[in-house]
């Protein structure tokens, strides 16, 4: 009965019984289970945000961070030094982010490859490094600190981890929608095919350079998003959420899940924030264990753990 | 017949010996958090914490005022986002009553809002940022131990008025924990009449001093350098080998001889002058109690990391022991501890000021071989410091806090 289902469908009916178990069972979850949850779901949607560059477009960044820090940073201003609200906070950090990453793409895209890898992480660092010395703006290696959470309306303080959570959920879900819906697209497909093949596709009279820039800053407006969800998880910022071990962990999270499926990216962010958070409270070498599933996955699932399920010799034959 | 009614009068006779000494150990045991950077370029900073920390519960019997104690100790990774979330797994998973550790600044400003928040008392282990005891939303904060500044505020003075010193050049890590140390050392130093003629930071992820080394302006006196780890060995290499080592007096801030480093060092160490709340040559009894028995225990001797945390501990539990045990009540317990004080911790006395800050000895120290071994022996004492040293504190919170700029290096050149 379910081989005879049609792919698309059971993953629909799969992802909506994910859903609702996590908007019904969350009540009934620990504290530490949801906090743990809210960062997965956060760190989901930069993945996600990668994704669309590593796996859709087939550009592989290492400066994810950036956009991520950038606007983490810039909601952290508002919202401390200029009391603005919330949504006023996520306007300006997203619109930066945006703005960093037209920049930025203009800069990046001139190269392919690893030297696209390498110069997405130099302009990395760049900000890493404004991060830590414009001390008038960012207060250093202290980081800025007591952001506050929301308040959404009179009843409704973003303060208890189950109200952030569900408020993360709902965010996470309309990010999920737009991205499958931006991929789903024809510009999406054309980046599948700049990815396959972009000599092919410029031949076909796209122009695949307009389209690898708008992937750029899209990526960068999702990434925006996660930034300023993080800054209020977390209720600061300092410059290690935009070094290039963030960016690091979200390409480890989009290789792990398995790339170009954004589903798998949300998977490989879900399996990292479980092994920093759980399983190092049982194990102080939890980055070996890390390091060996990573070692697995490359040699066992090289599409990644959704990969590995989707792999055509998994799906019985239907005949 | 008679056989079974000996066994059975026999069981239950021992059960209920055994059961006696059980339902006195009923009492709930107290859970102390400790947040460390296991992980890390501070992982042995952080073992030398970890191990202070088992040893000092060792040493009371694994329990204070009738309560064992269970100590969880996790790992931060050094990220603030890390320690946080290990923070509120501590406080919603574990329920503990006391948070303790953090070393790093970065992961003591993410956490010390939260435990605040949820009213648990919170012994820092992070020297800096100083102005963190000024801010009132920490009122749960208790530092312990010096702040940055603390200690290097005594040592500028005295450097000025006893070595000689006149001409100094500062040279550290570029971020707030070498600003604060090396900036109150210039602030005291040219108070008392001397001049910083040069600050040269070094980036934090500089592998080589040689360039910056070699820019020292050689008409100094004496260079004041800010390192730690790794990053002291290095230095210390490398400035004899460019020669210097002969040329001026070399002083340091707290942890550039440190124990946890000096014990790696060699003849380039020697004759180093530095001051710190702690020295593992320390004479007293107290302290030559701690070390005999940290060597013995652990095998090394104890650093300032260790010492830091032995004390701080001994002086907790005799806050535990003004509430007899009773941490639950949070608000009495604070208040208990801000006003306990004791008189022979390793370091000597320990209490605290108004701001939960400590005030404890600073000693100054010179590196010199004894018996074949590297040691910090004592040459000064300056007892019962604050973190205000001779200030007045409500016109120093009102300053702005050290940075690199401030104070400003009007005789640099």
């Amino acid at each position: 009965m379910a081989a005879g289902m049609p792919r698309g469908t059971r993953g629909i009916l799969l992802g909506m019984a994910a859903v609702l178990a996590m908007a019904l069972g969350a009540p009934f979850l620990s504290e530490y289970l949801l906090e743990s949850l809210a960062q997965a779901l956060i760190w989901g949607i930069a993945a996600m945000s990668l994704d669309l560059l590593l796996g859709y477009a087939g550009l592989p960044s290492l400066g994810h961070a950036t956009y991520m820090g950038v606007s983490a940073y810039a909601a952290a201003v508002v919202m401390t030094r200029f009391h603005g609200g919330f949504f006023g906070a996520l306007g300006v950090a997203v619109l930066l982010s945006a703005v960093v990453a037209a920049l930025f793409g203009l800069l990046a895209l001139r190269a392919k490859g690893h030297y696209f890898l390498l110069i997405t992480m130099a302009l990395a660092m760049v900000v890493w490094g404004l991060a830590y010395r414009w001390v008038s703006l960012t207060n250093g290696d202290n980081g800025i600190v007591d952001i506050p959470r929301p308040q959404l309306g009179a009843a409704w303080s973003l303060g208890p981890i189950l109200h952030f959570y569900y408020f993360t959920l709902l965010c996470f879900l309309i990010a999920l929608a737009l991205m499958l819906f931006f991929v789903r697209s024809p510009f999406g497909l054309t980046l599948v095919g700049i990815r396959e093949s972009e000599s092919r596709m410029r031949a076909l009279g796209y122009n695949t350079w307009l389209h690898k820039y708008l992937a750029f800053i899209v990526a960068g407006v999702f990434s925006g998003v996660s930034g300023v969800l993080w800054a209020t998880y977390n209720g600061f910022v300092s410059p290690m959420d935009v070094d290039v071990f963030g960016s690091l962990e979200a390409l480890l999270m989009v290789a792990l899940g398995g790339p170009g499926t954004l589903v798998g990216a949300c998977i490989g962010s879900a399996v990292l924030v479980v092994l920093k958070n759980v399983v190092s409270i049982y194990f102080q070498r939890w980055m070996t264990i890390m390091g060996i599933i990573f070692i697995l996955t490359v040699y066992y699932a090289p599409d990644g753990i959704l990969g590995y399920f989707r792999r055509p010799s998994a799906r019985p034959e239907t005949m | 017949m008679l056989r079974r009614v000996l066994v059975l009068g026999l069981v239950l006779g021992v059960s209920c010996a055994l059961l006696i000494p059980m339902a006195g150990a009923a009492a709930k045991p107290i859970k102390i958090g400790f947040i460390a950077p296991l992980t890390g370029p501070a992982a042995a900073n952080a073992k030398d914490m970890v191990d202070a920390l088992h040893m000092a519960i060792e040493d009371v019997g694994g329990k204070v005022a009738g309560r064992p104690l269970q100590v969880i100790v996790e790992d931060d990774a050094t990220k603030p986002a890390q320690g946080l979330a290990k923070a509120r797994k501590l406080v919603t998973e574990d329920g503990i009553q006391i948070l303790s550790g953090v070393m790093l600044g970065s992961v003591n400003g993410a956490v010390a809002p939260y435990v605040n928040e949820k009213k648990i008392p919170f012994l820092t282990m992070a020297a800096s940022p100083s102005d963190i005891t000024f801010k009132k939303d920490t009122a749960y904060m208790l530092r312990p131990i010096s702040s940055g500044i603390q200690v290097m505020h005594p040592f500028g003075e005295w450097a000025y008025k006893n070595l000689g010193v006149k001409r100094v050049v500062l040279m550290g890590l570029d971020y707030s924990f070498g600003y604060e140390n090396l900036q109150a050392f210039h602030r005291t130093f040219e108070e008392a009449g001397g001049k910083v003629i040069q600050q040269i930071w070094t980036p934090v992820n500089a592998l080589d001093f040689a360039p910056y080394l070699a820019q020292v302006n050689k008409d100094a006196d004496a260079i004041c350098a800010l390192y730690w780890g790794s990053f002291s060995l290095r230095f210390t290499k490398q400035f004899e080998e460019a020669g210097l080592k002969g040329k001026m007096k070399v002083l340091g801030g707290p942890t550039f001889t440190d124990e946890h480093v000096l014990r790696d060092m060699g003849d380039e160490a020697l004759d180093i002058i530095t001051a710190n709340s702690w020295s593992a040559a320390l004479d007293t009894p107290a302290a030559k109690k701690f070390v005999q028995e940290y060597r013995k225990r652990r095998g090394l001797v104890p650093s300032f990391y260790s010492e830091m945390v032995y004390s701080a501990m001994r002086w907790l539990f005799e806050g535990i022991r003004a509430v007899n045990g009773n941490v639950e009540d949070s608000e009495k317990f604070l208040a208990a501890i801000k006003r306990t004080k004791i008189t022979n911790a390793p370091r000597g006395p320990i209490a605290l000021d108004a701001y939960s800050n400590a005030i404890h000895n600073i000693y100054v120290r010179k590196v010199e071989r004894v018996g074949g071994e590297l040691q910090n022996t004592v040459i000064a004492t300056i007892p019962n410091v604050s973190q205000f040293w001779t200030y007045n504190p409500d016109q120093f919170i009102a300053e702005p806090s050290y940075s690199r700029d401030y104070p400003p290096c009007k005789n640099c050149q």
